[in-house]
C-alpha cells in the first residue's frame, strides 16, 4: 500500500509537468520540446544514425502537426515575458504573420504525414520542407535571452 | 594674466584640434598591397562570399531564395548610435558599386574607407574584414561583379551627434581597427589555422559575438563570449569553450553550421539564421575548421 502511494506520487510528479503545464508559457515551451524531440528522431534518421522506421518518422511528423493544433492559442496577450520565455514581441506586434508561420508547419508536417514515406529518399523529401519550418520561424518569432 | 590664461587655452584648443584632425584622417593601402597578386578564381570567390555573409545584410529586407543574390541594400541595423543602412553593394553603376575599382573595394574592406577617401562606419564590419587575405577579396570582388545589378538606392544613415562627425571614426579606428589575429595559439594545428581565419576574419562571428565598449569597440580580451543583441532585444551568445558550447562536440558544432539544428534539436534563430544558411554552403572542411577553433580557444564567461 505504502508502494503504491508513493510509486502513484512518484509518477504524479515525474508527469506533473504534462498533466499540469500551468502557465501559457510552459505549455508552450513543452509543446516545443515535444517538437524538438520528433525532430531528433527524424533528424538522426536523416543522417543515417539510425536505421529507417517509416512509423517512427510518421509518429514524429504527426508528434509535430499535433504541436500546431491550438498553438497560437498558447501566447494570448499578458504571456510576453516571465517563466524564461524566448518569444519575441513580434509574436504580438505581427500577430497574422506568425499565424501563417504556424499553419504552414501545420501544413506541411500534415502533408509529410499524408505521404507516409517509406524509404529514406522519400523522407527527405518530406524532411526538408518541413525542417526549414524550425529556422524560418525562430528567426522572426524566437529571441534568445540568455 | 586673465589674458595670458585666456590666449594659451585657445591656443591649446588650436593644437588639439589640428591634432584630432591629423591622427583621424583616412588612411588606405600602399600600391605594394597590390602587387603580385594571381588572376580572380570566381569558385573562390563565392566561398568568401558565402563565408563572409555579405547578404546577410546587404540583401533586400526579407530576400528569400535567389534574391539573397541581389546585394540590392536597405536593411536597418537599429543600433544605440543611431540607424545604419545597408548600402547597395550590387554591380550597379548609379546605386551600386559598378564605378569601383578592386582598390577601392580593398580599402573599404581592410581600412574602412569609401570611394571618395570617407571613413565608413564600423556597422560595416571591417574591423574583422582587414584580416583578411588580399587574394580572397581578390576574388570576392570578382564574384561580386557578376552578380544582379540592382537600382535601389539605400536610404542614408541617421545618427545624432556626435556619431555623425564622420572624421571622428579616424580616431576610433586608432583604437579598434587591428588587422592581428586575436588569439595566440601555441600549436600550428591546420584546421585551427583555417577555422581562425575564417572566424576573425571573413565570418566576423565576433562582431555580435563579442561584448563592446562604450563607443562600440570590441572588447577582445573577452572574445566571443557573448554580447547584449547590437540590433534589438535579447542576446548573441556566448560561444567560448565556458559558455552554452562547453557541452557541444567540435562535430555538434559543425552538424549546427551545417544544418541549424543544436545537439538538442533546437534549432538556430534570429539573425543567425541568415549565417547558418550562408555556412552551410561551405565545404565541409571550412566548417569542421571553425568547429576546431572554436573548441580551441580561451574559455569565458557570459559577456553579457
Amino acid at each position: 500500500m505504502k508502494y503504491t502511494v508513493a510509486l502513484t506520487l512518484a509518477a504524479a510528479l515525474v508527469a506533473s509537468p504534462v498533466l499540469a503545464a500551468g502557465t501559457p508559457q510552459e505549455e508552450r515551451q513543452l509543446t516545443m520540446k515535444s517538437v524538438g524531440q520528433a525532430m531528433g528522431t527524424l533528424a538522426k534518421t536523416a543522417k543515417g544514425e539510425i536505421n529507417y522506421d517509416a512509423a517512427a518518422v510518421a509518429k514524429a511528423f504527426q508528434t509535430m502537426n499535433d504541436a500546431t493544433k491550438n498553438f497560437v492559442e498558447k501566447f494570448p496577450e499578458g504571456t510576453e515575458t516571465g517563466h524564461d520565455t524566448e518569444a519575441s514581441p513580434k509574436i504580438w506586434s505581427d500577430r497574422t504573420g506568425f499565424e501563417s508561420a504556424v499553419d504552414k508547419f501545420g501544413n506541411d508536417t500534415s502533408n509529410a504525414v499524408a505521404a507516409a514515406p517509406q524509404d529514406l529518399d522519400a523522407f527527405k523529401v518530406q524532411f526538408g520542407k518541413v525542417a526549414k519550418n524550425c529556422s524560418t520561424c525562430h528567426e522572426a518569432y524566437r529571441v534568445k535571452k540568455n | 594674466m586673465i589674458r595670458r590664461i585666456f590666449i594659451t587655452a585657445v591656443l591649446l584648443a588650436i593644437v588639439a584640434a589640428v591634432a584630432a584632425w591629423f591622427l583621424s584622417a583616412p588612411t588606405t593601402l600602399s600600391q605594394t598591397a597590390f602587387a603580385d597578386l594571381p588572376d580572380a578564381d570566381l569558385a573562390r570567390g563565392e566561398e568568401m562570399f558565402w563565408a563572409g555573409g555579405c547578404n546577410s545584410c546587404h540583401a533586400a529586407p526579407g530576400a528569400k531564395g535567389d534574391e539573397k543574390l541581389v546585394m540590392a541594400g536597405g536593411l536597418a541595423l537599429k543600433s544605440d548610435f543611431g540607424d545604419f543602412y545597408a548600402p547597395n553593394i550590387s554591380p550597379d553603376k548609379d546605386a551600386g558599386l559598378g564605378n569601383w575599382s578592386f582598390s577601392d573595394f580593398a580599402n573599404s574592406m581592410k581600412m574602412g574607407v569609401g570611394r571618395d577617401g570617407e571613413h565608413l562606419y564600423p556597422a560595416f564590419p571591417y574591423t574583422s574584414y582587414t584580416r583578411m587575405d588580399m587574394q580572397d577579396l581578390n576574388d570576392l570582388w570578382a564574384y561580386m561583379k557578376t552578380l544582379p545589378a540592382s537600382s535601389n538606392v539605400a536610404p542614408a544613415h541617421e545618427l545624432g551627434f556626435p556619431f555623425n562627425i564622420r572624421r571622428a571614426v579616424g580616431l576610433w579606428k586608432r583604437l579598434y581597427l587591428k588587422s592581428g589575429s586575436v588569439v595566440r595559439f601555441a600549436s600550428s594545428d591546420e584546421a585551427i589555422q583555417r577555422g581562425q581565419y575564417l572566424v576573425e576574419g571573413p565570418g566576423h562571428c565576433g562582431e555580435c559575438h563579442t561584448p563592446r565598449s562604450l563607443i562600440g569597440g570590441l572588447k577582445l580580451d573577452v572574445w566571443l563570449s557573448g554580447a547584449k543583441n547590437p540590433d534589438g532585444e535579447g542576446v548573441i551568445p556566448n560561444i567560448t569553450p565556458g559558455g552554452g558550447l562547453k557541452s557541444w562536440s567540435a562535430g555538434d558544432i559543425a552538424y549546427y553550421l551545417e544544418s541549424g539544428f543544436t545537439p538538442d534539436f533546437d534549432s538556430v534563430g534570429g539573425s543567425m539564421v541568415s549565417v547558418q544558411a550562408n555556412m552551410a554552403k561551405l565545404p565541409a572542411a571550412d566548417r569542421e575548421a571553425i568547429a576546431a577553433y572554436l573548441k580551441a580557444i580561451p574559455a569565458h564567461g557570459n559577456g553579457y
